[in-house]
């Protein structure tokens, strides 16, 4: 499943370790969330970056004490239709305040690049690789957005205010 | 009526883009139709019966006599010649190929009319009050917070894969014509003791299988916290909300089951942490929208002017004045509703012929203003009264002047099995029959407001539920049966009405209306005692024995 990262496709670094294997010295690795919690002291003490697979089901604020730590928090989308990782990503970036990256896994098709975009994603493990190749085409798609979310950009009623010249700059993510 | 500007009309745009996008992907097997599904749906294509359906949002139920053009050019070139409004201030296009889809949509976002969020699991098409703006009394033009929250909703980035659809209404009258208490949120515009203008917030109604009147979660919301609050409650629900089951999946249950202290705990926990967001609300954005709404310039004239003392002798006109022209906020004018019940006919349906010849009456009487009501009847918000037998005349003549708003023939009705792949039994054809049991005006007249809601599944499109009396189509061994309800209303006083007994089959259900409406006729206690007045006031035994004696 090829990995976009900045609008490209790229190799991912991190190593998925399961929930009973040992845990490497080295590298970049990506634990579920129930073996995080387990062992969160060790596992953010480790000098490689450390990132986690956090369930749509489970509360996001139960990561606040480790969001510092962490490299790579990786959210679910099981189904298309299931957009419970749009929510947990917005209060990851708007009031837990992370800025790390923050992946979407799962049912990850371009119709909804935009959105995860604009909800605070940055790196997505895209279902299709003709998705995956159109990323930055997709991306760019839209030029006017209604509502502010934390991706900074300014929603048309307060641009209204201030004439069309102010655009927000292009989606953070988005490769251009 | 609401001036789009660049914004608008670049977003529409870029919306049609994507979809042509999505719909060749379809065409060339790149997309599953199961992927295809939650696309589609998110611009309002469903799979019916026969054909793909185009449902397409009027928001607030706005509309101007160009758009109404443009429907009715996309019912002719498109389409059968004909749409269907729905009780949601929409239109239905039944027969349209998916391969002009594209096209349609294209023609369409060209007037700023659009089907983005008329259906899938996001928020829907916000609805208000078809009198917005023009009816005496209103604390403020609902219309105003109505496309705030379309903008607010359009696209939203967090909220478009909800547990299941999301159905917003505003009032701002104490006579609520826009069914707030069965909506996901109802918000209610009033002033507090302070005389400060906000919100009453209402969640967790609707229909369905499970009908639940909506709960007041806060009082009163001021202006620049209506977003906010908004956003947390959607954010609660699209964590919370149960996903396991279509059928609890709405936001009535999560709040039932909850219970909704609870859940406003929850959502004010929420709120507290965004209200001073980037989405509150300030004074510059309410008036910066509030100034895009253009009011007619209307003239000062006498409120009983010599061309309506002279039509009124005319008896046809005054029945039809009396029934269809209401109370205007300007003296002078007057707010028409247009019938789209003929006897006989389905509810709401106008062919592309009708639609032209209103949007050029609204033209000519109007200020080029057209309005559609959950009713699934049309309105024009505003005309002089001088120019009523003019209009009268002009309407009757495309047989949209039936006196018949408000009373028994005034039937709503979903689409039902001659369309729907979701039915159970035929709801239009039932309506249809009634209308022809009632067909007389003096006798409707005589009987009062009384209105009939009629559903084809238990989904309740046609909000049998909250009919005076609800007719609910079911299917039992491979053949239609109906079950009968009466006493619900869908208003500021909204109740769930009373099964009356077992269902009936197809061909009994016109004579236990009839029964129902002779019983009300003897037990009303004086001919202004309404129907809903009697059953509230004897219960739905003594209808219930003369329903089922004549069985």
């Amino acid at each position: 499943m090829p990995l976009v990262k900045g609008g490209q496709i790229v190799a991912d670094r991190y190593v998925r370790i399961l929930d009973d294997a040992p845990i490497p010295a080295n590298g970049a690795m990506l634990v579920p969330a129930e073996r995080f919690l387990a062992d969160a002291s060790e596992l953010i003490a480790r000098q490689a970056e450390t990132g986690v697979i956090w369930p749509n089901n489970r509360d996001i604020d139960e990561l606040g004490p480790y969001l510092d730590r962490l490299a790579l928090v990786a959210l679910v989308f099981p189904k298309f239709q299931d957009g419970r990782a749009y929510s947990q990503a917005r209060i990851l970036r708007e009031r837990l305040g992370y800025r790390g990256e923050l992946r979407a896994t799962g049912q990850v098709l371009r119709d909804q690049f935009v959105f995860m975009l604009r909800a605070g994603f940055d790196t997505f493990e895209v279902k299709k690789e003709a998705d995956a190749k159109v990323f930055g085409e997709v991306a760019q798609r839209y030029s006017v957005f209604y509502q502010p979310t934390g991706d900074g950009r300014s929603p048309a009623f307060r641009q209204r205010l201030q004439g069309f010249a102010t655009r927000a700059p292009a989606l953070r993510g988005a490769g251009r | 009526m609401y001036i789009h500007d660049e914004f608008d009309s670049t977003l529409l745009k870029e919306r049609v883009d994507e979809f042509r996008d999505q719909v060749r992907r379809r065409l060339s097997g790149e997309l599953t139709e199961d992927e295809f599904k939650s696309l589609r749906l998110m611009n309002g294509v469903y799979l019916q019966l026969h054909a793909y359906m185009l449902r397409i949002a009027i928001p607030y139920g706005t509309l101007s006599s160009t758009q109404m053009r443009m429907l009715a050019h996309v019912a002719r070139k498109y389409d059968r010649g004909y749409g269907h409004f729905t009780t949601r201030q929409n239109i239905q296009f039944n027969w349209i190929k998916l391969s002009d889809l594209p096209d349609a949509t294209a023609d369409l976002a060209s007037v700023g009319v659009h089907g983005i969020q008329t259906s899938g699991n996001c928020i829907r098409n916000v609805t208000t009050d078809q009198w917005a703006g023009v009816a005496p009394g209103e604390v403020d033009d609902p219309r105003i917070w109505a496309e705030l929250l379309r903008q607010y909703s359009t696209l939203h980035p967090e909220f478009s894969f909800l547990p299941r659809k999301f159905k917003i209404a505003v009032t701002a009258s104490d006579h609520d014509r826009a069914a707030v208490k069965i909506h996901d949120i109802g918000l209610r515009l009033h002033r507090n003791g302070a005389g400060e203008m906000g919100f009453e917030v209402l969640v967790g109604g609707g229909l369905g299988r499970t009908p639940f009147i909506g709960k007041t979660i806060k009082p009163f919301v001021a202006r620049r916290d209506i977003l906010t609050y908004i956003e947390a409650i959607l954010r609660v629900y699209n964590q919370y909300g149960r996903r396991d089951n279509i059928y609890k999946a709405r936001i009535k249950i999560l709040v039932h089951e909850l219970g909704i202290d609870k859940f406003a705990r929850e959502v004010e926990d929420e709120w507290l942490s965004i209200k001073d967001g980037a989405l509150a609300l300030d004074e510059a954005v309410i008036a910066d929208i509030r100034s895009r709404f253009k009011y007619p310039a209307y003239e000062k004239l006498t409120d009983n002017p010599d061309e309506l003392k002279q039509a009124l002798a005319d008896p046809t006109f005054k029945a039809w004045y009396r029934n269809s022209v209401s109370h205007h906020r300007v003296p002078g004018y007057g707010i028409v509703t247009l019938s789209l019940k003929p006897v006989g006919g389905p509810p709401g349906d106008a062919t592309a012929e009708q639609m032209d010849a209103i949007a050029d009456l609204a033209d000519r009487y109007a200020f080029g203003e057209i309005r559609v009501g959950h009713e699934q009847n049309l309105c024009f918000p505003s005309v002089a009264k001088r120019d009523l037998p003019a209009l009268w005349r002009g309407l009757d003549a495309i047989g949209v002047a039936t006196p018949n708003v408000n009373l028994v023939s005034d039937i709503i009705a979903c689409p039902g099995l001659d369309y729907c792949s979701l039915a159970n039994a035929r709801a239009i054809p039932v309506a249809q029959e009634i209308t022809r049991r009632f067909a007389d005006h003096d006798t409707a007249n005589l009987i009062g407001r009384l209105h009939i809601n009629i559903s084809g599944c238990i989904n309740a499109c046609g909000h049998h539920h909250v009919g005076h009396i609800g007719i609910l189509g079911v299917e039992k061994n491979g053949e239609e049966f109906y079950q009968v309800t009466i006493g619900g209303r869908a208003d500021e006083g909204a109740v769930v009405g009373t099964l009356i007994g077992p269902a009936v089959p197809y061909a009994q259900v016109a004579n236990v209306v009839e029964d129902i409406v002779e019983a009300y006729l003897d037990l009303r206690l004086r001919p202004d005692e309404l129907f809903i007045d009697t059953v509230k006031r004897l219960g739905v035994e003594p209808f219930k024995e003369r329903a089922y004696a004549t069985g």
